[in-house]
């Protein structure tokens, strides 16, 4: 009798993980099924030829039962330069600072180094908009710019690269640092010639996330970028991103079409990464 | 200098350049602050009222503190079921499966999925649903922005836990079953135990990342500035009320939404901080 | 010195009172001094934490990318004080091998073997780097295995054979000495005999010093050997003599297999 409510417990245990198992998994294929579904009647070619179209035009297509024209363009060049340039300062500067970690794991700096590093990675992402707009659009740009937004991004993407970083070389057998030693090679040799690529792909699967992290930021992009309706390259003027626009036509009745399939866009973009980066590293 | 000489300074100085950007943040809030400080005193913190009317401006962050509050915990407490089934599942039950791959790369997927796209299935789909349950009128509230919260922080919640379930020693579990003991008693007597202070300390990190969450709470919680009284009341919180108000800000106003990114920065820095010395103290 | 060291003559290395402490006034080995003769294979050996890499670890000067480890006194190679060369000189003179294969993962067979050129810059024409390749390969009897894969990474190869390779990393720059420590530990007992013989071969040419846990592998290929215990250097002497007639009893001890 005991025997056989214990174990009628255990399959109603067993049970419950499962369903709630997959009801953890559940919002993810609805997310992405619902996003194929609204959003993949507007991408077609001008989608990324063409920037955002203005309410107007976009009113006079949905009364006449029309697609929306125009594109995203605008938020594509603003991504791509803003995630630009904060990859040319975080992915340099993260993987140096991970360097500095792993060949002084043991100092008391090291570690002090290595906490702010952490709290910098769960600091919330609004408030390196806010630095940002401190730093960057009040006394370098004077205005909202694309590098205030790359600097927001920047600070993002930092902590994880040296995490990333660090936690690659620690993988690397001292042996094989040591085998470049006993042949006289130069330290900094070591690092770039041993040391890197033989973490190639763990620093890459590091960087790989830390972009698709990055892509899909908003709140401190309205904070420094805050938008432009024309393809920008100028880092000094204000910019748009793919998010930014996503934000821009859910607050205009007029362009809610376009929320689904510049959403599809961004999620397809993070997911692809993500999904590269995790193979790289699961080689 | 020989070449080692400049490859450590190098290195060095980049890691000087972190601990230079951390004072520099924590001084620009801090800088920032001052002005509704040196105002309203403490009482910035503890009263709860907010007006920015110029001529009668007053402001309390009271009720954005207790609004970021409300919505994480709950939002933990949902996410609490879900992520340690998952965590059981990918770690116990189906751990090294096909299965446990496939649902743990959907798992992690979710973290890929950008803030603002939460928002908009929580707009355009959990919404809803919540007003078709009846729970409130328009749908909008703390209690919707913790379901979408919770769903945002199940990567975070399972990943450690998941780890640290899955290390627990398979002698232990055999003992227990040589015992005769079912599975649920293992995993209640054993497994959980043993990983215990991996899984809190998961949790905590997840509340952390729940604090700082903007774009979708901004989108859901209905931006009131008051005091919710109950779970679906509407309601703000500090992350979100610094992406609302932002954009009007100036003078006393901009001081009073930097204090609140500083007390943001402050909380999820000694709630991340917490997750990492219990992960530190029992790994 | 109080230890009746036997003299030897022309040494290719003189140690003279060495010291080496891994943190402050604990010494892993204590005022040794010992000369080591060339083109002779000299084993050390000892139970574990008695310091034989610490003392080989010093003879090519690695001790000194940790800042935190202090070494005293002074080694010769060749009569040069070897403090006074430069780091590459030193270690093209003294090559190392070290326990567990570690070809770099990155670099293809070939890199592999003329890594120690290409990573210290220093050039040369592709036939000459092709006749290095081959004649270190064929010195570690890998030529024939590897050489329609020489530009093919090397972890598909054998731990036995990674660790020819390793060894042929060590002989291309044409050192005097081979430092070797334990380098058969991880290997079967079939890639431990070709490593042994490889190495009776190659002391026509090198000078090497070999650490190993192994008595049997000292008593089979080594012409000198040393005794080490807690970091002092106990016995030394053929290796035919101390095998058969140990003077100091903590060697007899250990060869009868008391401890260790
Ligand atoms: N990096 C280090 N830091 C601190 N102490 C060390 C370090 N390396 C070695 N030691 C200490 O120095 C002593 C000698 O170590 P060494 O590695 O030279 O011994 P060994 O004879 O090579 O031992 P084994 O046979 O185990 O390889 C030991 O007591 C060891 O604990
Ligand atoms: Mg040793």
């Amino acid at each position: 009798m005991k025997g056989k409510f214990r174990s009628a417990k255990n399959r109603l245990f067993k049970g419950m993980v499962i369903v709630f198992s997959l009801v953890a998994i559940t919002p993810i294929m609805l997310i992405v099924f619902d996003l194929f579904q609204k959003g993949i009647k507007q991408i077609n070619f001008s989608f990324f030829t063409k920037i955002a179209p203005d309410t107007w035009d976009a009113m006079t297509a949905l009364n006449h039962g029309k697609i929306i024209p125009g594109g995203i363009l605008n938020g594509i060049t603003g991504t791509f330069l803003m995630v630009s340039v904060a990859s040319l300062i975080a992915i340099p500067l993260g993987l140096l600072i991970g360097i500095y970690l792993y060949e002084n794991a043991e100092k008391r700096y090291a570690g002090v180094v290595r906490d702010i590093s952490d709290i910098l990675q769960g600091a919330p992402s609004i408030v390196l908009g806010l630095i940002a707009y401190f730093w960057i659009v009040k006394n370098i740009t004077h205005g909202f710019s694309a590098l205030a937004g790359s600097a927001s991004l920047t600070i993002m993407m930092l902590p994880l690269i040296i995490r990333s970083t660090e936690e690659t070389l620690k993988m690397i057998p001292i042996s094989i640092k040591e085998a470049g030693l006993a042949l006289g090679v130069p330290y900094h040799k070591i690092i770039l010639r041993v040391l890197i690529p033989t973490g190639f792909s763990g620093l890459t699967t590091g960087i790989l996330l830390a972009l698709s992290r990055v892509l899909g930021e908003t709140a401190p992009l309205m904070l420094t970028a805050l938008g432009n309706p024309f393809v920008n390259f100028n880092i000094d003027k204000p910019t748009s991103a793919v998010p930014l626009l996503i934000w821009q036509f859910y607050n205009d009745p007029n362009m809610v079409n376009l929320i689904w399939s510049s959403s599809l866009f961004l999620v397809i973009l993070v997911l692809t990464l993500n999904l590269i980066a995790k193979q790289i590293a699961a080689k | 200098m020989n070449s080692e000489k400049i490859t450590k300074n190098i290195l060095f100085i980049a890691s000087l350049s972190l601990i230079m950007l951390a004072t520099g943040m924590v001084l620009t809030l801090i800088q920032g602050s001052i002005p509704v400080f040196q105002k309203f005193g403490l009482n910035f913190i503890f009263s709860n009222k907010w007006n920015p009317t110029a001529g009668r401006e007053q402001y309390g962050a009271l009720p954005f503190i207790v609004g970021t509050i409300i919505t994480s915990v709950l939002a933990l407490v949902i996410c609490l079921p879900l992520a340690l089934s998952t965590s059981l599942f990918l770690g116990e039950y189906y751990k090294g499966k096909m299965i446990a791959k496939i649902i743990g790369t959907l798992v992690d997927l979710l973290a890929g999925i950008p803030s603002i796209v939460y928002g908009l299935w929580g707009f355009y789909f959990l919404r809803p649903l919540i007003v078709q349950l009846g729970f409130n009128a328009q749908g909008y509230g703390i209690f919707t922005s913790s379901v979408i919260l919770a769903i945002m922080i199940i990567p975070y919640a399972t990943s450690i836990s998941t780890e640290i379930i899955s290390l627990v020693p398979n002698d232990l579990k055999e003992a227990a079953y040589s015992l005769g003991a079912t599975r649920l008693e293992v995993i209640l007597n054993v497994t959980i135990p043993m990983a215990r202070s991996g899984i809190v300390a998961s949790y905590i990190l997840a509340f952390g990342r729940a604090l700082g969450e903007t774009m979708a709470v901004t989108m859901l919680i209905g931006n009131s500035n008051v005091i919710p009284k109950g779970i679906f009341d509407m309601g703000n919180t500090m992350a979100s009320v610094i992406a609302n108000q932002f954009g009007e800000a100036e003078g006393l106003k901009l001081s009073a939404l930097i204090a609140i990114g500083l007390l943001l920065f402050l909380i999820t820095g000694i709630i991340n901080g917490f997750g990492k010395f219990i992960i530190k103290k029992f790994a | 010195m109080d230890k009746p060291i036997i003299e030897i003559k022309n040494p290719i290395l003189r140690i003279q009172n060495l010291s080496v402490s891994y943190e402050k006034d604990k010494y892993a080995i204590a005022d040794v001094s010992v000369d080591i003769k060339k083109n002779l294979i000299t084993a050390i050996m000892g139970p574990s934490g008695c310091g034989k890499s610490s003392l080989i670890r010093a003879m090519n000067r690695m001790h000194e990318l940790y800042p935190q480890i202090e070494t005293k006194g002074k080694i010769f190679l060749n009569e040069k004080d070897i403090s006074k060369l430069s780091n590459i000189e030193l270690r093209r003179k003294i090559g190392m091998v070290f326990q567990s294969p570690n070809p770099f993962p990155s670099m293809s067979i070939y890199d592999n073997v003329i890594a120690g050129y290409k990573l210290n810059g220093i050039r040369q024409k592709k036939a000459k780097r092709d006749d290095i390749v081959e004649k270190s390969l064929k010195d570690v009897a890998l030529w024939t295995e590897v050489k329609d894969a020489l530009y093919k990474k090397g972890n598909f190869l054998s731990g036995g054979q990674q660790q020819r390779l390793c060894i042929a990393r060590a002989l291309a720059f044409q050192p005097d000495v081979i430092l070797l420590d334990e380098p058969a530990s991880a290997l079967d007992p079939v890639s431990t005999s070709k490593i042994e013989n490889l190495l009776v071969k190659l002391k026509k040419e090198y000078t090497i010093v070999l650490v190993t846990h192994n008595m049997a592998q000292a008593a089979r290929i080594s012409d000198y050997s040393m005794f080490m215990y807690l970091g002092e250097l106990v016995e030394y002497g053929k290796t035919k003599d101390l095998f058969t007639n140990p003077t100091d009893k903590r060697t007899e001890e250990y060869l009868t297999g008391k401890f260790g």
